[in-house]
């Protein structure tokens, strides 16, 4: 019978199905960090049981850490507890532990792929529904709730009826400045957040075949913001070389062997899907939100909608609206804005800070703009001084903070105040997400970057001519 | 941990008729610092719950005494965002043991099953039915029949079928969760292990 990429996978791993309820499925690679765990750990011992498999657990701690001083104490007592608490769990527990320090550490959704924890075929999952990353090297990886990941430290398995499947496809080349970020904003704007609840997506088509693994990444990473569980891209060349000689992917004989099995990961060309869309890559333009939805996002060169031309209830709408402090029909080029934040695990990589560099190289910071610049991981701030991204960055007024999830969920120091607008290369615009009252327009880091040098809303073409020319 | 069994539930509602209530508005992340779970409850819905200052904002549904109950009522897509299941705790230790949508963000909708709440999905046109109950009458009473897959508007009769599937309902109806069934599965889940390497 033909099957899809996730039919592929998931049937592979499928240890038991209950009729009328779930598959249990077993899971190759669990990871851990400090906000989801702690119950989950508290729950094994109250039942007084150990960690099935310790070597196929990670954990590292990214959530609740400073981007400041990382080499001093943790000053807020409740997140220092909580770092304690991971950091013992993992030595009870015999678990590989990255905590602030060690040169491993850094976002669990970056430096899965870095370390070579994320493969091509495996399930992946992890407290924190943006696992969805790790789709982008055709594993089935997603997140989930603290009761789960009581589930899969204990037996290594997890309970879940098998999503239905989308396929959607993009063809054609992209326009200038349209980032994989995006495009996977583009999608959300199409699909809003819950049009593919229930479903797990593969992206299929030109753009995605042509994406370097980071942007494949950046697009798996927000198919949670639609409503997905997670999103697949079928591996291909480009996968192989990249986890090729990382730490925890398999060498020799073993490596053939996985490459065997890596070989059929690709849906058939019979295969069906639940549902199957499809846009031309021509249509996106450079990106940005103006609500408190990630689905409330357009070209940036648009106008606000109206309420009555949306999708949805008009209440919800205007006081979505409200919030922000936007009217219908308002431009958003050249709205001020107070914060740009470049970082995330959707645009903490080394591509992102690139292409923010290529933006800001030669200019200034705004002054009016307060700006943080937070790496994924600490392989990724080597890369930034390695390869004299810092120096352009610095050279603009820019500071270059430590690694850690930062702005993106504020639960650190990182906070915009209330009221304030900032700029974010991360992944929800929910009220409050930055921060009480913080209001988050989510854009690309090219979008950001303009933000930056311009204090405002710019579209980021406007300051390409010359690297273009 | 097993939790407490659910079977009928008749209450008041209380009625949140917004769209996309996220888990970030049903527990932001600076709350998230606990390594325990408890108090949850204190701190839900609450950037729409209180002013900066701590105190209460009156306009919200959970601060008017008016509207009470242990099943809450919200708009399409509620629990949508991140996978925090400290979203569905806040929602229990508040005091609900169930949530009515017409549509459910999927983790949250796992979440809950796990701690023993009741995500029931509803027709949109039904949903609306009960949110104008509770405006015709506060203290309207819904019922909900986990056995028999229905919840009923009390005052007018009305009811409508769920869906969840029998495994989960029966861990509902006895209290179990999903680790007593994998650990007693746990021998043939080592043996697929050792079949499938790292």
């Amino acid at each position: 019978m033909s099957k899809t990429l996730f039919d592929k996978v998931w049937d592979s791993h499928v240890v038991q199905h209950i009729d009328n309820g779930p598959d249990v499925l077993f899971i190759d690679r669990h990871l851990v960090h400090e906000v989801t765990s702690p119950v989950a750990f508290l729950g094994l011992k109250n039942r007084g049981i150990k960690v099935l498999y310790p070597e196929r657990t990670f954990a590292t701690a990214d959530h609740n850490t400073p981007t400041i001083n990382q080499h001093l104490p943790v000053q807020d007592p409740l997140s220092a507890n909580q770092l304690k608490a991971l950091e013992e769990n993992a030595t009870a527990y015999d678990i590989p532990y990255w905590g602030l320090g060690h040169k491993k550490n850094g976002i669990v959704h970056v430096i899965g792929p870095e370390n070579g924890i994320t493969v091509p075929g495996a399930t992946i999952v992890c407290g924190d529904s943006h696992t969805s990353t790790h789709g982008a090297f055709g594993a089935i990886a997603f997140g989930i709730g603290t009761s789960e990941v009581e589930m899969v430290l204990s037996t290594q398995c997890i309970m879940q009826p098998k999503p239905k499947k989308m396929r959607i496809n993009i063809n054609g080349s992209l326009n200038k400045a349209v980032t994989p970020k995006d495009v996977a904003l583009f999608i959300i704007s199409k699909l809003t957040t819950s049009g593919a609840t229930g479903y797990f997506v593969e992206y299929a088509g030109d753009v995605f075949k042509n994406m370097s693994m980071e942007g494949r990444m950046t697009v798996c990473n927000l198919s949670i913001e639609m409503g997905a569980r997670g999103g697949m891209v079928a591996p291909d060349e480009k996968t192989f070389e990249y986890i090729k000689g990382r730490e925890y992917t398999p060498k020799g004989a073993d490596w053939d062997k996985a490459m065997e099995f890596w070989k059929t990961l690709y849906s058939d060309s019979d295969a069906v899907f639940d549902k199957e869309l499809t846009f031309p890559a021509s249509e996106i333009e450079p990106m940005i939100t103006y609500g408190t939805n990630p689905g409330m996002g357009m070209g940036i060169k648009n106008d606000i909608p109206l309420a009555e031309a949306v999708e949805g209830g008009v209440a919800t709408y205007k006081k979505s609206l409200e919030y922000m402090a936007f009217n219908e029909g308002d431009a958003m080029i050249g709205k001020p804005i107070d914060f740009v934040f470049l970082g995330s695990c959707t645009n903490g990589r080394i591509e992102d800070f690139r292409a923010f560099a290529s933006i800001v190289k030669g200019r200034k910071k705004a002054d009016n703009v307060t700006a943080w610049l937070v790496p994924g991981s600490h392989q990724v701030e080597a890369a930034i001084k390695e390869e004299g991204i810092l120096d352009i960055l610095q050279d603009a007024g820019f500071e270059l903070r430590e690694p850690g999830c930062s702005a993106c969920l504020a639960m650190n120091d990182d906070k915009v105040p209330a009221g304030k607008y900032a700029v974010s290369t991360s992944n929800r615009n929910f009220e409050g997400r930055q921060g009480p009252g913080a209001r988050t327009l989510l854009a690309s880091p090219l979008v950001a970057a303009a933000a930056a040098v311009t204090g405002k809303v710019t579209d980021p073409r406007e300051l390409m001519e010359e690297v273009y020319a | 941990m097993a939790y407490d069994k659910f079977s009928i539930l008749k209450s008041s509602a209380v009625p949140m008729p917004i769209e996309n209530v996220d888990t970030d508005q049903i527990i932001p992340a600076r709350f998230l610092k606990a390594t325990e779970r408890k108090g949850f409850g204190d701190n839900l819905f609450r950037d729409w719950r209180y002013n900066s200052d701590g105190t209460p904002k009156e306009h919200f549904v959970l601060n008017n005494p008016i509207y009470s109950g242990k099943i809450l009522v919200g708009g399409k897509n509620f629990g949508s965002g991140s996978s925090r299941e400290h979203a569905a705790w806040a929602v229990y230790d508040y005091g609900f043991r169930c949530v009515v949508s017409s549509f459910f963000a999927d983790i949250f909708r796992n979440n809950c099953l796990n701690i023993g709440v009741l995500p029931v999905q509803v027709s949109p046109e039904f949903l609306d039915k009960i949110f104008k109950a509770i405006e015709a009458d506060p203290n309207t009473e819904l019922e909900v029949n986990l056995p028999e897959q229905t919840i009923t508007i009390l005052a007018t009769g009305e009811k409508e079928s769920f869906d969840i599937n029998d495994y989960k309902k029966g861990n509902m109806l006895n209290g179990f969760d999903d680790i007593d069934y994998l650990l007693n599965i746990k021998e043939g889940i080592q043996t697929f292990a050792e079949n499938t390497p790292l």
